[in-house]
């Protein structure tokens, strides 16, 4: 049985590459029977509303047949109660969405439980120990209780918060809340939350000949790149066991998504990975014109790939400095920094802005490329990669580097699939899997390059791959420079935002639209879209929930930071001190991009 | 008139020259430093940035002299003057020129072993009276480093005094006359210098205050002068480990044409920027891995040096 609002079967969707129906999976359809309802959704991911005891049984199924959906891309809540067209959809009053990914198979499955206020779900984190840190932001933002989870706290926000923001009734601005006040009762709470109680993180405090020491990593540390903090449970130097702890950096951007217009919330995504700029961009606009079946020229998709592998170089760069960094090598982050000046004039050049440019549009970009931008990006294609080949000699073949680095922080593909490490992360561990090539979109099947991978899965590879991975986005930008198609840096449809300028003030139509979409905000259509591209960091993905109205119902930004950083007590057990700055290094994260 | 000269004058001169050698020796780092990374480094204050450091006085003599109410306050005052005067201390016998030199006596060098093993006391008891756990995890650092380390290099100074016959440095740099003992001594030249870098824990062996992975580790609750001592007092260990290795190494003050003073003060600053080009240049070695290669690399290649010398002096020697 299939649902169909009216406003969704009237979407017309893209060509569908990952097509794929319930009967396709004859195991499920079996265990499911009748009750699973299927619901359309703009990205032709197959979701099915299911009953929540059968989920487990599901997601056991879904890991254990041939080709297994054995990677956890998302797990997130939706509050249903102030849907439009909630009549048309088995919802409750909240949903949990499960989503799963083959990657032999390159599809996705997304299950969706309905529940009532209060209801409890059985937790997941027995078939997967990534969903550990899933569901407990669930509960911290959404108040859905999981049964069997075993540490069910705060993730994002402190222990003392009142309340559950993603929730509807929820204030969304300080301005609809009581001003705030901290007296001295409020204070002495705050400050006895934060006295360390070695039990509370699951620590013992001593073993039967010695005493722990515990060891406040962070958050202001020089090595945990922004606000994180470990506590560490030490014997001498050796972790016996670390506990990240998260939540810093949250701002709650999802929560402002449902604030902003969908043209206004553009400039807010490029500070999620804020080191990754139009990257940001790049998911949640693609997201929105799947939505939309907005259709951009090849310019269009040309410019944004040139622009998203400027900015992985960027990333990269700064990665690669820092990691020499944390190493103790205190040269070559300079170097890196005087390329990265250079490209950010390039970037400033042709967006006008430099780290945060939120250049991409609705149905397009902001601007054409300006007059002799080629010029200066060939310079610097000419120019970086014999610079790189300099610094690779300097730092990864440096012996006391290698030293530190190689075999520290490893673990294979079937851990990384467990643990939902995406990106260089998993690509070290042997496995060739790049969005870029797997489901290619804005055109990256027209570029040739390679993806490099990486077979020990420790720190010194996923530095390699990041150093190989440069070069293969100089080759990229060289084709953008070549062969950049003639056309519109704007598609002509109505929710192009804002619409080309020449246009609005030539006819009345397109000034209307224009007005329309400035003052009010454009209105996408009904439905549900989820996109994901290969980001700087891994997969980041944008699913958007559109009630027909100019902000988004519900935004979920699923980042690739946040599981990489639920492996490091993983990866950092038994190692000492050192090789946790080396481990924190190699994953290569932002912590606003953990937090959102 | 010539008792005031070497009792009075003397001293208080070369202590002053050498406390703004260190100072200055800052401001020489951090433009070597810039140089080498591309960048300008501080040239604002005074010509070529200069008076740096005057700045850097005022402000780090006008900052709040905090000390941590949960600290061991009597250890944690005196920890950096034990550096300090440790490190003064042994510039008392280093022979600048023929005639500038404080004390002359014949164990110079058993001295000199003597004070590098206590200023290892400043640094572990400021990392115990800080009684805070980075300061911690860096003092036992130190420990382990700075009195492994001093192992090797007394045994690699050895070399020098087999050859020599004599613990006093003034001895030591009339013996080369004809020939600088790096030309005898290579091996043991390398290993003193590696020795020198670990116990003034400079980069790539700074692993006491690796500011990435504990914070600024035994000077972590430091602030203020007594911050300033270990500042300086780091600078004052590069240039005496530099002038030591110009007396063990490079013939001292001995030289053609130029006046001995000078040239003494040419090799030790040759020096002085060899170890900022090191910590321009090497990334650091992980706390196991620093004392394996100490007693299972280091260690066996002195006493096979100490044993080569002694044999040549044995066979060869009179």
């Amino acid at each position: 049985m299939t649902i169909m609002t009216k406003e969704m079967s009237a979407i017309p969707t893209r060509t569908l590459k990952l097509g794929l129906t319930l009967a396709m999976l004859p195991e499920l359809e079996q265990l499911l029977g009748d009750e699973a309802i299927e619901q359309k959704t703009a990205d032709n991911i197959l979701t099915l509303w299911i009953d929540k005891h059968q989920l487990i049984p599901a997601l056991s199924l879904l890991k254990s047949i041939p080709e297994p959906f054995n990677f956890l891309f998302d797990l997130y809540a939706v509050d249903e109660r102030l849907r439009l067209d909630k009549a048309l959809l088995p919802a409750k009053d909240f949903t949990l969405v499960y989503q799963v990914l083959s990657i032999e198979r390159n599809q996705d499955v997304r299950l969706k439980v309905a529940l009532e206020d209060n209801e409890h779900q059985a937790s997941i984190t027995s078939i997967w120990p990534s969903a550990n840190w899933y569901e407990r932001e669930a509960w911290d933002l959404f108040g859905i209780i999981f049964d069997a989870h075993p540490n069910l706290c705060r993730i994002l926000l402190p222990p003392t918060f009142q309340g559950h923001p993603l929730r509807k009734e929820f204030p969304c601005r300080a301005t609809e809340t009581e001003p705030f006040t901290l007296d001295d009762d409020k204070l002495a709470r705050e400050q006895n939350a934060l006295r360390f109680n070695p039990k509370e993180w699951g620590m013992d405090e001593s073993s039967a000949d010695n005493d722990y020491l515990f060891l406040n990593l962070g958050p202001n540390h020089p090595s945990v790149h922004g606000v994180f903090r470990i506590a560490l449970q030490l014997d001498g130097e050796q972790i016996i066991n670390s506990v990240p702890d998260i939540g810093y950096h949250h701002r709650g951007a999802e929560k402002i998504a449902e604030r902003q217009t969908w043209h206004g919330f553009i400039p807010y995504t490029d500070r999620i990975d804020y080191l990754g700029g139009v990257m940001n961009n790049f998911p949640y606009i693609l997201a929105i014109e799947q939505l939309a079946d907005i259709r951009v020229s090849e310019r269009v998709e040309c410019i944004r790939v040139m622009l998203a592998e400027c900015f992985r170089i960027l990333s990269h760069m700064l990665f690669f400095g820092t990691f020499a960094q944390d190493v103790g090598q205190l040269s070559p982050i300079f170097y890196l920094f005087i390329d990265r000046e250079k490209l950010f004039s390039i970037i400033e050049a042709i967006t006008g802005a430099r780290m945060h440019p939120s250049w991409f549009r609705i149905g397009g970009v902001a601007q054409d490329l300006p007059q002799g931008w080629h010029i200066m990006m060939q310079e610097f294609v000419d120019y970086f990669p014999a610079k790189l080949d300099e610094y690779e000699v300097m730092v990864m073949q440096n012996s006391i580097l290698k030293n530190r680095a190689v075999g520290i922080g490893k673990y294979d593909t079937q851990q990384a699939i467990e643990w939902n490490i995406s990106g260089v992360g998993i690509r070290a561990t042997g496995l060739e899997w790049d969005l870029r090539k797997s489901r290619p979109y804005s055109g990256y099947e027209n570029y040739q390059f390679d993806i490099p991978i990486a077979h020990n899965g420790d720190a010194y590879d996923r530095c390699q791959l990041r150093v190989d991975e440069m070069r293969q986005s100089i080759k990229i930008i060289q084709q953008c420079i070549d062969h950049m198609p003639q056309g519109n840096y704007k598609a002509d449809h109505p929710l192009t935002t804002p619409p080309r300028s020449d246009r609005s003030k030539q006819d009345i139509d397109t000034l209307i639209q224009h007005f329309m979409n400035v003052s009010w905000g454009g209105v996408m259509p009904k439905g549900e879209s989820s996109f994901a591209v290969e980001a700087t960091k891994g997969i980041n993905a944008y699913t958007l929930i559109s009630d027909g109205t100019s902000s988004s119902y519900r935004t979920r930004i699923r980042t690739p930071s946040f599981p990489h950083l639920q492996m490091i007590p993983t990866m950092a057990k038994g190692l000492m001190v050192a090789d946790l700055i080396v481990i924190l290094a190699s994953i290569d994260f932002v912590m606003a991009d953990v937090d959102r | 008139m010539i008792i005031l000269y070497e009792v009075l004058l003397v001293p208080t001169s070369v202590l002053l020259l050498l406390l703004l050698c260190a100072a200055w020796s800052t401001w020489l780092e951090r433009r070597l430093l810039a140089v080498w990374q591309d960048r300008l480094g501080p040239n604002r204050v005074g010509p070529m940035g200069l008076l740096q450091v005057v700045a850097d006085m005022i402000k780090i003599f006008t900052k709040e002299d905090w000390i941590p109410p949960f600290a061991d306050k009597a250890l944690f005052v005196i920890a950096p003057m034990i550096l300090m005067i440790m490190t003064l201390l042994g510039f008392a016998i280093i022979p600048f020129s023929p005639n500038i030199q404080i004390a002359n006596f014949d164990n110079a060098l058993l001295f000199i072993l003597a004070l590098s093993s206590l200023s290892v006391y400043s640094i572990m008891l400021a990392g115990f009276s800080s009684n805070s756990k980075y300061a911690l995890l860096g003092a036992m650092r130190t420990a382990a480093q700075m009195l492994s380390y001093e192992v090797f290099m007394g045994l690699a100074l050895m070399g020098v005094v087999i050859i020599t016959g004599s613990f006093s440095l003034n001895d030591i740099v009339a013996a080369q006359e004809n020939y600088w003992f790096i030309l005898s001594q290579p091996l043991g030249f390398v290993l003193f210098l590696i020795a020198g870098v670990a116990e003034i824990h400079r980069a790539p062996f700074d692993l006491p205050e690796a500011e990435t992975e504990i914070v600024a580790g035994f000077h972590t609750e430091y602030s203020s002068i007594k911050f300033g001592m270990f500042f300086i007092g780091e600078y004052l260990g590069v240039i005496f480990i530099s002038a030591l290795i110009t007396t063990l190494y490079f013939g001292g003050w001995q030289g053609p044409v130029l006046p001995p003073i000078i040239w003494f003060l040419l090799k030790t600053g040759s020096f002085v920027v060899f170890f900022i080009l090191l910590r321009a240049a090497i990334p650091r070695p992980r706390y196991d891995q620093l004392m394996r290669l100490g007693w299972t690399v280091l260690l066996p290649l002195t006493l096979l040096n100490l044993m080569l010398t002694a044999l040549w002096q044995l066979t060869l020697g009179f």
